[in-house]
């Protein structure tokens, strides 16, 4: 059986339903499954829940998807940077959760592993922790008592990540932080599509040194990325 | 004088201790970098790295190699690379020792605002609640008062929080102070300021 397809529409045939939630890689434009992006906007499915750190620029990465308004949610830390994002959620069109960044990489590692729920300390006392449960712990000095509270993991239908190298069987190596949300989105997802920029061959890729077991990865894709610099920063030589 | 942005980012600097990781935040607190000197400090950029480099020279941009800010950087030969589970665990679990962010709010009761005005744009959190609630030491970087001269550092802070009590120690244009039991404590004033200029400025109950 190869989990390898030839183009990134066709690693997603069959996967794709109007409602799904779906887990996504990337920080910023970094690390971002563009092409499977691309192919979601071309298959046209609808009311679609993301989860995933950001949500792009207005037409690049997510924010492809927005222009079409196929995007229902976005469970999110920060969406700064996308004009038809702000337009969208202030007329009501959109709805947004947002999750601080951590507690978002955590939802989804643990949706992977199986973990439908832990306790943190990060947002006690703010917005983000109105209407969950709270719970002491003796985690503080001499054992005194500290307040957590309860998020839940992610499990989603689907799971579009971008790698550098993959092998035939799926294992996965990711390039400087271009790794970030790409493991624990993978992890989390019923079905798991990754796009990378390179298929070796089976041997290639040393076993000490694979990021994401192939155990994760049910698609592989090979395509030509464009990898667009957000913030292009430079110093005097 | 007030200090002035750098003067107040060197400032934080002296906060650092040789061996220390440390995580900086957006605006002033990522100058502090440029003041460590001999000081042997790893940077933490929440995106998944630690011993963060300074900008490219350009021509060496990396499109995979960027900071939490989302602007190109590089990698030092002490540099390792995570994904963002790994990196807030480290947060989350208390490796990190130290975190210089900004702030619009500091509560006397070591409060923390700084990521949404409400009826304004939101943009999000980011990782800032994750940062305060998980770093051993959380250091603000602030202007003392808004533009029409009112004080940042107030009694209840008035804007959604981002953390509650986690607040160590501010350093802003006119000293430095810390969160004690009570209220704020001044440690020190920047050159040519007064207490009383640092009193007067500084709605928060002084200890």
């Amino acid at each position: 059986m190869t989990k390898i397809y030839d183009t990134a529409s066709s690693a997603l045939d069959g996967v794709l339903r109007d409602g799904m939630l779906i887990a996504a890689g990337g920080f910023g434009l970094c690390g971002i499954p563009e092409l499977l992006l691309q192919a979601i906007k071309d298959a046209g499915t609808k009311d679609l829940t993301f989860a995933s750190n950001n949500a792009g620029v207005d037409d690049f990465g997510i924010g492809i998807l927005l222009q079409t308004k196929q995007v229902k949610k976005m469970i999110s830390s920060y969406v700064g940077e996308n004009a038809e994002f702000m337009r969208q959620y202030l007329s009501g069109e959109l709805e947004l959760e947002f999750n601080p960044q951590g507690t978002l990489a955590e939802r989804m590692r643990a949706g992977g592993c199986g973990i439908p729920g832990f306790y943190t300390k990060t947002g006690v006392g703010t917005v983000i922790a109105e209407g969950k449960e709270h719970k002491e712990f003796p985690t503080g000095p001499d054992g005194a008592e500290e307040t957590y509270i309860l998020e839940r993991g992610i499990f989603a239908d689907l799971s579009i990540v971008k790698a550098w190298k993959a092998d035939p069987s799926g294992n996965l190596v990711f390039r400087k932080t271009a790794r970030n949300f790409n493991p624990p989105a993978a992890m989390c997802g019923k079905v798991c599509v990754a796009e990378v920029e390179e298929i070796v061959p089976l041997g290639t890729l040393d076993p000490d040194a694979i990021h994401l077991p192939g155990i994760y990865v049910h698609r592989i894709v090979q395509g030509a990325h464009e990898k667009r610099i957000e913030q292009r920063t430079t110093r005097a030589a | 004088m007030p200090w002035d942005r750098n003067q107040m980012a060197a400032r934080a600097a002296e906060e650092l201790e040789d061996g220390m990781y440390v995580n900086l935040g957006i605006g002033i607190p990522t100058l502090v970098a440029n003041y460590v000197g001999d000081k042997d400090i790893t940077l933490q950029s929440e995106n998944g790295m630690l011993g963060m480099g300074p900008f490219p020279l350009e021509g060496e941009e990396d499109a995979d190699l960027i900071n939490a800010g989302k602007q190109t950087i590089t990698e030092l030969r002490r540099t390792s690379y995570f994904d963002s589970a790994t990196s807030f665990g480290m947060i989350r679990g208390g490796k990190i020792a130290a975190a210089i962010l900004g702030a619009m709010e500091v509560a006397e009761n070591g409060d923390l605002a700084n990521w949404m005005i409400p009826g304004k744009l939101v943009k999000g959190m980011g990782g800032a609640m994750d940062l305060v609630a998980g770093v051993g030491r959380v250091i603000v970087v602030m202007d003392h008062t808004n533009k029409h001269g009112e004080s940042k550092l107030l009694k209840d802070c008035t804007l959604p929080l981002t953390g509650k009590g986690v607040v160590d120690r501010i350093i802003t244009n006119l000293g430095v102070l810390d969160v004690v039991e009570g209220g704020l404590k001044i440690v020190e004033t920047a050159e040519g300021v007064t207490e009383e200029e640092l009193r007067a400025a500084t709605e928060a109950t002084l200890v």
